[in-house]
């Protein structure tokens, strides 16, 4: 675990640069982990995103699935929004953990 | 009379059978159990049955060897739970219920995906999460002259996530000792960020996928499977080519929990983390592969459950509160081939560490790291399982909450 500061605040981040206390995290920041990753915000991201937190905030295990029928997106939507590894960039941005295994 | 109703035979279903029985009043409750299958399978053997390491009946028995006779044990198809009147409907009868434990699994879903079943299942597409299809798988491999072979997962949650992994493994040894691992191009492919997605594991375990040239391919969330071109293909229509595809399909609860409304959208049953009570009813306990709580669907994740829920059970039936008591904790065996294994040790929270397991500084088993040890423990955990596990017999020094006595916690990553 290390500190960062994202758009002026100090965060603490994993060794991947995940937030580690989604209640640090912000607007502005989401919108700067999304321009290091090449994507910029739309209002459709932000509520994809609020969903993926409130989801979180639920401790509901999130998966590609459970995004596809939130009624937000479908799975094809959600892959235009967050390309190449939606779960991944999406939880990143969202300062949620990232979607893991047992290993 | 009252009735302690239980759904599954399983894993979780039979050890809950067999510890509630010995610790409940016999004029005072009843313990019934339901499951339409005969058979009750080993289901790690599955990972072994496809290189002939285990034969079939090394992984079946007759499931009802393991329920005593003091428990009412039916054989017919579930059709519906109605916990608004206590009730379970079977196929030609509907029981009444006090306590209900829903011990249902998870199975495969493979019509989840387009094309799956299609002209290559079964021929060139297995799945080895079920008897026949490792049974299938098996003898597809003894006569197989070679080729891509593709290792991969639908999506998650599965059951015994590391199963796969374990069986890119011990194909790599596999085809080695038939003299034919040049012919064999072995892919990984995942749903997620990589073989190990955990800082620890990657840093300790990066190494195997390179020992063993198993190609990578991570963050594939697969969108349909081409028959006719012998493709996987994602959302961004990236393809990755197989000769021969062994697919972990969907993982869902039993149909059964959707028809009685009772399941998240892959039928797995809200329930609490820490206590196993059902979210929506309080006399409707979960255990096994069937609750939606973040830990491995796995056998020795059944097996803590079971002692924790066990006594729940008891404080729930004198009106006590519950414990909030399950961790999450899980102990697996991960086969790595050429006859080691690597153990790990985890719940909710803490990540696999490394260290010795049961006994500090003594081992036996060494956690996270490759052992001749480890792989005999896990070929005796199949006795453990028929003889002691499934019983109810406690295994000796295992305890049902992770311990941190003799485990190393200082693990960094490499990209630090």
């Amino acid at each position: 675990m290390s500190v960062k500061t994202i758009a002026g605040v100090e965060v603490n981040v994993s060794e991947e640069g995940y937030l580690e206390n989604m209640s640090q995290w912000n607007e502005e920041i989401a919108k700067e982990i999304a321009s290091e990753l090449g994507i910029e915000l739309t209002p459709k991201h932000f509520e994809l995103i609020n969903y993926l937190r409130k989801k979180t905030a639920d401790k509901e295990a999130l998966t590609i699935r459970s995004v596809g029928k939130s009624g937000i997106v479908d799975v094809k939507g959600l892959y235009e929004l967050f390309p190449k590894g939606p779960l991944k960039f999406s939880s990143k941005i969202a300062g949620i953990p990232k979607p893991t295994s047992c290993i | 009379m009252k009735q302690l109703l239980i759904l599954g035979a399983g894993t979780a279903g039979t050890m809950m059978s067999n510890h509630l029985l010995p610790k409940l009043n016999k004029n005072e409750w009843q313990i019934t159990i339901v499951d339409q299958y005969k058979t009750h399978y080993y289901q790690p053997g599955f990972l072994f049955l496809p290189f002939d390491i285990y034969t079939e009946n090394q992984v079946k028995k007759v499931g009802k060897k393991f329920i005593q006779k003091d428990v009412n044990y039916i054989q017919k198809k579930i059709e519906k739970i109605i916990p608004k009147e206590n009730k379970v409907e079977l196929e030609d009868e509907t029981l009444n219920y006090d306590i209900l434990i829903i011990a249902t699994g998870s199975k495969i879903a493979p019509e989840e995906t387009e094309g799956l079943i299609g002209p290559l299942w079964k021929k060139d597409i297995f799945d080895f999460y079920t008897y026949e299809g490792s049974l299938a798988l098996r003898n597809k491999l003894r006569n197989w002259e070679g080729g891509k072979l593709v290792i991969h997962i639908t999506e998650m949650p599965i059951k015994c996530p590391v199963a796969p992994l374990e069986f890119a493994f011990l194909a790599d040894t596999y085809f080695r000792e038939k003299g034919m691992r040049d012919k064999v191009e072995i892919t990984y492919v995942t749903p997620l960020t990589g073989a190990f997605t955990k800082p620890t594991c990657s840093n300790a375990l990066a190494y195997l996928l390179k020992e063993k040239n198993i190609h990578m391919e991570s963050d594939f969330a697969i969108e349909h499977v081409d028959n006719d071109s012998k493709e996987i293909v994602d959302f961004e229509d990236r393809r990755i080519p197989f000769d021969l595809l062994v697919t972990i399909p969907t993982n869902m609860g039993d149909d059964v929990i959707a028809k009685s409304g009772l399941g998240d959208d892959l039928n797995f049953i809200p329930t609490d983390h820490n206590t196993l009570q059902s979210k929506a009813h309080e006399n409707i306990f979960v255990i096994g592969d069937a609750t939606n709580v973040p830990a491995s669907k796995a056998g020795s994740v059944a097996h803590f459950q079971a002692e924790t829920l066990t006594d729940n059970i008891l404080l729930y039936m004198d009106g006590n509160p519950l414990k909030k008591e399950f961790d999450g904790h899980a102990n697996c065996f991960i086969e790595t081939g050429n006859n080691k294994a690597l153990l790990i040790d985890f719940n909710y929270v803490t990540e696999p560490v490394h260290g010795n397991f049961p006994f500090a500084k003594i081992g036996p088993l060494k956690l996270l790291k490759e052992s001749v040890f480890n792989h005999w423990g896990k070929l005796a955990f199949r006795w453990i399982y028929w003889n002691m596990l499934l019983k109810g017999i406690a295994i000796p020094f295992v305890h049902r909450n992770m311990s941190f006595k003799g485990k190393v916690f200082d693990i960094k990553s490499d990209k630090n």
